[in-house]
């Protein structure tokens, strides 16, 4: 039997419940009281800054109200009209930075009305019931094409069907859902809840998915344009940054959202093997998923390495503090040398680093860290030959994901602009469909 | 420490906090740890005529309104009077009285409107050595359908006759609970102390129905499908009760009489509003009801610490000490000009207050991009919505404006002087200043 201390990379270094217990909800689901305790701290604000922090706008105020009065479904619908992927993101949103940073409650106490977990309470309400809230309006005709479903895919393409429009998502993978099925941390998306929603969400109707259909191989934009009115594209940042370190690609060097991936489609997590002394490169939500969830498979030691100081880690404060209270070292101020090993990576070496007039820079000082497994997680790229405009590495994007091209819209984390958030994602997937609406049905 | 000794009537008690006729005074087990857990004195649970006693319904006999996270702001019962027998509550009432001789014991009667049932029941409460009686002129439910309780309460003719019967066959304190369930709270005191009461307590219960249940289409509580008016107690009902017992405070027939402060008293600081008011000592049951006896020792130690504060040394130094500042509206001052002020320190920018002006009010709330919220002295009336508003306490004073100072919303010249409606120029009626 493995433990946490058997050296190299291997599986099942935990009992069976003690990772089950490990992956549980990590944000527990509300009941019924505790929804109607949490409910009564909202304010009713006026213009509320909450709704102004939320990407998609959700009138936070009138759903809380809703859940206060005992209507859970009507709250819920408040919440889908807006965020149709309301779910999701009730579990994924980092709301320390968003709608909770900005309660008047947090200013008032240190203590923000629990957006996230009530909005959690009212959409499971309503998925744990048959059918789909919305209906489709009168059929147009007109046949849209969106390219990649995660969740600026499937939001531009719900609201498309919804206005009454025929969808085809092309989807590259053989299965739908994106990051939101391969990328979110397994703890924040329990039960298949991903794959759920997504069958939940095609319930509207007028949507088909075609997998197996990726851009540049099966299809083409200019194929697609001849056959649809419109083309919305929603592909992601499929490329993963290189790390500029000797040895990078000796066995046990992997990227994070690979392992990710991985990990989010295993049948049996004690089943997947990681390292005992593992180290994650890098300073954001990847980095901290890959991190800690390795630290839940039963890693003995765990290390972030990350280049700057840790104020300047894109991770948000709270991602930080659930990483180190999983037992997660963050080092900061480090940048990666060397990686060393025979036939796989015994360790790695890092040099200090200073910022010198606003620049990064080494200090010469080495670090020697043991590592037999290392992840990194320094950032995607957008990779995809698309025929529209590209700037800074992203779709150019106007308004509503308009791209350069007439007729080709674009959303979510290929897209220039926005963060790279489930929430953003969705509310840009969102706004194209009504942008394309307008266009298609006269522009007026 | 102040000293809560308070005496009413010449009954004294170590505090001012009695029990209400109710439930938590329903039998000797009740009243036994309601002093041990330091409750002043107790109106003993009405009692009724020897015979069969009355019956309670078998099913729910509560009802409730509720605040934020279930806070209970009201209850309303159909509850009766006793219905335990009668001589079980006198010998009770003789032994509970004979163990804490230094506790107030009054026992609430309510008995036909026959001279011959008064007079029956009195010489037996004579003997228990209780300290007075209560008349339960008040409940609002059942036994008014019998013609008692509030039946009578709602006449006055039959209070003054009912209370001298009392005067004429009992020798101790005769206090008449009132009902609220009348136009004028005035004509029934006055009724009381023209029979020779030596004291009125009010308020009992308010007639109401708490809620419907929408599946039954029934008022609640529903017992098998069907309910009725009960009455309505609780913090809800304390604005009612204080303007009532202010209303006997100040009526120069009843001015200065004693009256036993009832309806909602749940902290220190309801009891000594209603007692600042006029109130010599207070009752309480809902918030006994909803927390247990042990809540006696936040009135007693709150009370002691505010009178502290204030240099009082007995309750006595400050009952009633409010009533002469209880005026009727056509006395104010329409000279004094108040301002509404928001602190941006202690602001969190929820924006209610603006709503609220905005919305219903006089829109003198400016709201900038960045959220910062500012009232416009030119628009503000001093309505005082968004201090009731704010969520934040002391976020928002009014702030009164200096005579010479010119008002930006009338332009207007703030005078010194006082002067009312009486006298207003607007007021057709309006007579000369003198
Ligand atoms: C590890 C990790 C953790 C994260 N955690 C959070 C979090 O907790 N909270 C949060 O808000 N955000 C989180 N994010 C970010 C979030 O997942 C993304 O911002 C969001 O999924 C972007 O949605 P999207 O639809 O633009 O892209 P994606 O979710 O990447 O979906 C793109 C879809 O397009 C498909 N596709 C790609 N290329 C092609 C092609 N050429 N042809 C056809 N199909 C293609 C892909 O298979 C995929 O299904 C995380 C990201 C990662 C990597
Ligand atoms: C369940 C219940 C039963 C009551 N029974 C009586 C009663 O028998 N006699 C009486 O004079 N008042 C009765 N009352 C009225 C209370 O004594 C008191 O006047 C009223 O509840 C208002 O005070 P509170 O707000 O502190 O509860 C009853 C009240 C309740 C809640
Ligand atoms: S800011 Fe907070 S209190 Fe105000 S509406 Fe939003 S959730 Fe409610
Ligand atoms: S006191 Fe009334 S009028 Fe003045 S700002 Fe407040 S709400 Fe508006
Ligand atoms: S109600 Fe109070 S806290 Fe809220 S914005 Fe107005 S002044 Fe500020």
């Amino acid at each position: 039997m493995p433990t946490s201390l058997t050296p190299g990379i291997a599986p099942g270094r935990l009992p069976a419940d003690q990772v089950a217990a490990n992956f549980a909800d990590l944000q527990p689901p509300l009941d019924g009281h505790e929804a109607a305790v949490a409910a009564d701290r909202c304010y009713f604000c006026h213009d509320a800054p909450c709704v102004t922090a939320c990407p998609t706008s959700i009138d936070i105020p009138m759903f809380i109200r809703q859940i206060a009065t005992g209507t859970p479904e009507a709250a819920a619908k408040t919440i889908l009209e807006q965020n149709i992927l309301g779910g999701m993101c009730a579990r994924v949103c980092p709301t320390e930075d968003l709608c909770e940073q900005a309660c008047v409650r947090e200013t008032a106490e240190g203590k923000p009305v629990e957006i996230g977990r009530l909005q959690r309470f009212a959409t499971d309400t309503i998925m744990a019931k048959q059918g789909h809230p919305f209906t489709r309006a009168a059929p147009t005709g007109k046949r849209i094409a969106v390219v990649g479903a995660g969740p600026a895919g499937l939001s531009c393409a719900h609201r498309l069907a919804m206005l009454g429009h025929d969808v085809t998502i092309y989807e590259g993978r053989a299965k739908p859902g994106g990051l939101n099925e391969f990328g979110i941390a397994a703890y924040k998306s329990t039960n298949d809840f991903a794959a759920r929603e997504v069958d939940w969400l095609l319930g509207i109707g007028g949507i088909r998915i075609e997998v197996g259909q990726t851009l540049g191989r099966e299809i083409s934009v200019e194929g697609l344009k001849a056959d649809h009115d419109a083309v919305f594209l929603a592909i992601g940042l499929g490329g993963v940054n290189a790390l500029s370190a000797v040895g990078e690609d000796i066995q046990g060097v992997a990227d994070a959202v690979d392992f990710i991936g991985v990990l989010r489609q295993a049948d049996d997590l004690t089943e997947l093997p990681v390292g005992r002394n593992v180290v994650v490169i890098g300073g954001g939500m990847t980095a901290v998923d890959a991190a800690v969830q390795s630290k839940l498979l039963g890693a003995d030691s765990v290390t972030i390495a990350y280049r700057r100081g840790q104020d300047q880690m894109s991770a948000s404060r709270y991602e930080q503090i659930l990483a180190q209270s999983k037992g997660v070292r963050i080092l900061t101020n480090v940048q990666p040398v060397s990686i060393h090993g025979a036939d796989a990576v015994s360790e790695i070496v890092f040099e200090q680093t200073a910022t010198v007039d606003g620049k990064l820079t080494g200090t010469g000082e080495q670090i020697t860290l043991p590592a037999d497994q290392i992840f990194k997680a320094i950032g995607q790229t957008f990779i995809g030959d698309v025929p529209v405009a590209v700037e800074h590495g992203k779709i150019a994007v106007t308004g509503p994901g308009r791209t350069s091209v007439a007729g080709v819209w674009a959303g979510g984390d290929c897209a220039s602009g926005g963060d790279d958030l489930t929430v953003t994602a969705v509310a840009e997937g969102r706004d194209a469909a009504l942008d394309i609406h307008a266009t298609l049905m006269g522009g007026n | 420490m102040a000293d809560l000794t308070t005496t009413f009537l010449g009954i004294t008690s170590p505090n001012p906090f009695w029990l209400a006729s109710a439930p938590p005074t329903d039998k000797e087990y009740n009243v036994r740890r309601a002093f041990e857990a330091g409750w002043g004195g107790v109106v003993w649970k009405t009692l009724g005529s020897e015979g069969p006693p009355i019956v309670n319904v078998n099913g729910p006999r509560y009802g409730v309104v509720y605040g934020a996270d279930r806070r209970v702001l009201g209850i309303n019962n159909i509850e009766l009077i006793t219905d335990r027998d009668l001589y079980t509550n006198l010998e009770e009432i003789t032994r509970v009285k004979k163990d804490y001789p230094d506790r107030a014991m009054i026992v609430s009667l309510m008995v036909p409107c026959e001279e011959e049932a008064w007079k029956a029941i009195l010489p037996l409460v004579e003997e228990t050595g209780a300290d007075g009686i209560e008349l339960n002129f008040g409940c609002p439910h059942g036994m008014a359908e019998r013609g008692m309780g509030s039946a009578v309460g709602q006449v006055p003719e039959y209070i003054t006759m009912v209370t001298a019967w009392c005067k004429q066959y009992y020798s101790k304190p005769v206090i008449v609970k009132l009902t609220p369930n009348i136009t004028d709270i005035r004509n029934p005191a006055r009724a009381a102390f023209k029979g020779n009461a030596d004291a009125v307590s009010l308020i009992n219960t308010i007639n109401s129905i708490t809620s419907v249940n929408l599946d039954a289409m029934s008022p609640e509580p529903m017992i098998d499908g069907k309910g009725t008016h009960g009455g309505y107690c609780g913090p809800a009902v304390k604005p009612i009760a204080m303007n009532m017992v202010a209303e006997i405070a100040r009526d120069p027939e009843t001015r200065g009489k004693p009256i036993s402060g009832i309806g909602g008293v749940t902290t220190w600081r309801d009891a000594a509003e209603f007692m600042a008011l006029g109130a010599g000592n207070v009752q309480v049951c809902t918030a006994a009801m909803t927390y247990g006896f042990r809540i006696v020792q936040e009135m007693i130690s709150g009370l002691s610490d505010w009178m502290d504060q204030k240099g009082y040394q007995r309750t006595s130094d400050f009952i009633g000490k409010a009533v002469p500042n209880v005026t009727d509206w056509q006395y104010l001052n329409l000279n004094y000009v108040a301002k509404a002020k928001i602190d941006q320190d202690a602001c969190i920018k929820c924006g209610r207050c603006y709503a609220a002006c905005e919305d219903t009010s006089h829109q003198a709330i400016s709201m900038s991009a960045d959220r910062v919220f500012t009232v416009m002295d030119d628009e503000c009336v001093a309505c005082n919505l968004c201090v009731d508003v704010c969520p934040v306490q002391d976020c928002i004073t009014m702030v009164p404006m200096q005579p010479g100072q010119v008002d930006p919303r009338t332009g207007k010249v703030v005078q010194k002087e006082y002067a009312n409606w009486t006298t207003h120029p607007n007021n057709p009626g309006a007579v000369a200043a003198e």
